[in-house]
């Protein structure tokens, strides 16, 4: 399985979560875990997710992203899972 | 599993701190190219660099894409050019041929820049490292992205003062023949004591003779990290300090670790070292002297600095050796001047002086490193500030180097302008008193005796 971590920062307001993840929906990538706070008014998400159905590239991916970031007001990366592994896990 | 905030030091790191992987960098050995026939060895170098590295920039950017850590530049080393023209080249011109053939195939494949028109005269000089070393004004004003580098002295062999002095006119001849662009051409000019064979960094990269036919380099970068990291543990204590470096260090080692390995497997090319250099950019906060500064230096240059640099290359190496199964190239804290703007600003202000930073290169990775001087600085200054540096390369068993720009026309507190990586700072001032007399005996210095460490 190809996992990829997205992570979301910005201005929290109503209906991030249900647009990134109609996003995710569409383009047939499936959520593993999502974990998310809200701290003075603004929103850190990161989701885990499958990409091996998704038929783009992850360039593509974050494009898409970067798209659904600008409709919600919030930065939004797609990165493999594997640099986060590297560098936080011995 | 990632933890939320583990996942957001990684983004913050790139988004906000510069962090990248600076360099991919590819050696490829020339040596099957050696021909008698110069067409034949122009043809054939061209030919072995475009079709082992025709996939080196898609896929550094493919990975970057992928793992969100952006890939600065894509490089390629080559064995030592001077070993690989002596059978066909009977003038300095015939060397420039090939330096042309080598900016040729570095502009088909798409990479900024292609190291390794080297020659090793540590010891002495052959006919054909002589012809290379004269070839270089020529060769580095008609060519865009050669880098040249000389080695003239390491531990084992002493230093070979003969070169040191040619290589004071060459430098010089370089600075002259590229003054249009404030003698740009010796910024792509490095001479070394001890240099690695697989160093991935310009202008000093080459790929030695006893290395695999081709191999995958990768030099990481990440002062801003570092120095984001230390804001947090203001007025905390030597151990608390040495500790937050080393973390660091181990976490941006990782990720050049992670592309190497996945360079290499992408492109069926061995993997070689991760270099743990810490390497500035003019981009504001990416900066080894900012680092010094967070440390508890008013400015880099004041006393203390010489110490705070030990730690921090020390604790670079600690933290990165860890981090990835084969560490070589460099591996330190670089120190330049034009590159890195703080310490363009410590230099200007005048609390970062060349015998300062002569001081600063027996502890940090490398040497006197982009430091543009006044143009009228003699030829035999040069060579003396060379003759220093290999000595304490020599004497201490590290790599040593210099790179200096005597920018012609310009003198001290002018502005010299190199542009992109290679940045920009006002000119340095040389210690006025002469070493003609010392530089010109010719001959070697003979190598150090290896007992009595004092």
């Amino acid at each position: 399985m190809s996992k990829t971590i997205v992570t979301l920062v910005g201005k929290d307001r109503v209906g991030i979560i249900a647009t990134v993840c109609n996003f995710f929906a569409e383009n047939n990538i499936n959520i593993l875990d999502l974990k998310q706070t809200t701290s003075q008014g603004f929103i850190n998400m990161m989701m885990i997710v499958d990409t091996d159905a998704y038929k783009g590239s992850t360039a593509e991916l974050n494009k898409g992203l970067e798209a659904v970031g600008e409709k919600v007001g919030c930065i939004i990366k797609a990165q493999h899972e594997e640099i986060f592994n590297m560098m936080h896990r011995i | 599993m990632v933890e939320l905030n583990e996942a957001f030091e990684t983004v913050n790191m790139v988004a906000q701190e510069n962090l990248d992987v600076r360099t991919i960098t590819m050696g490829i050995s020339l040596l099957d190219c050696i021909d008698p026939d110069l067409d034949t060895v122009c043809k054939k170098v061209y030919d072995k660099i475009t079709e082992s590295a025709k996939d080196l920039v898609r896929v550094g950017d493919e990975i970057g894409s992928e793992y969100g850590v952006p890939v600065i530049n894509k490089r390629i080393s080559v064995t030592p050019i001077a070993m690989i023209g002596a059978a066909a080249c009977k003038t300095p011109q015939d060397y420039v041929r090939i330096a042309k053939a080598l900016d040729d195939a570095a502009k088909k494949v798409g990479v900024n820049f292609i190291g390794g028109y080297s020659a090793l005269v540590q010891k002495g000089m052959t006919t054909g490292d002589k012809l290379l070393i004269e070839s270089i004004p020529e060769a580095l004003a008609s060519t865009e992205r050669v880098c040249s580098s000389i080695s003239l002295g390491s531990t084992r062999t002493g230093i070979n003062m003969d070169a040191v002095r040619l290589m004071g006119d060459i430098i010089k001849a370089t600075a002259e023949a590229t003054k249009g662009n404030d003698s740009l051409g010796c910024a792509k000019l490095v001479v070394f004591c001890n240099p690695p064979d697989d160093n991935p960094f310009m202008a000093g990269a080459f790929h030695g003779v006893t290395e695999a036919d081709r191999i995958i380099n990768v030099g990481v970068s990440g002062p801003g990290v570092v120095k984001h990291e230390l804001e947090k543990i203001r007025g905390e204590n030597f151990e608390t300090l040495c500790e937050t470096i080393k973390k660091t260090a181990f976490k941006v080692t990782r990720v050049g670790q992670l592309f190497a390995k996945e360079a290499s497997r992408r492109l069926g090319i061995p993997f070689g070292i991760v270099d743990l250099s810490l390497a500035p950019t003019p981009a504001v906060g990416d900066s080894i002297a900012d680092i010094i500064h967070e440390m508890g230096m008013e400015y880099a240059g004041a006393p203390g600095t010489t110490a705070a640099l030990a730690i921090l290359n020390d604790q670079v190496k600690k933290g990165g050796v860890m981090a990835s199964s084969y560490v070589g190239g460099l591996s330190g804290a670089f120190i330049p001047v034009t590159e890195d703007r703080a310490m363009a600003e410590a230099a200007d202000i005048g609390a970062l002086t060349l015998e300062k930073l002569e001081a600063m290169t027996c502890v940090c990775s490398v040497g006197l490193d982009m430091i543009a001087i006044p143009g009228d600085t003699p030829n035999t200054t040069i060579a003396g500030i060379i003759a220093d540096e290999m000595a304490i390369g020599m004497v201490n068993q590290k790599t040593t180097a210099v790179r200096l720009i005597p920018v012609i026309g310009k003198g001290v507190g002018d502005f010299a302008q190199f542009g992109g990586l290679l940045g920009e700072a006002k000119i340095m001032p040389v210690n006025k008193f002469g070493c003609a007399d010392f530089v010109n005996r010719g001959g070697r210095i003979p190598a150090p005796i290896h007992s009595f460490k004092n």
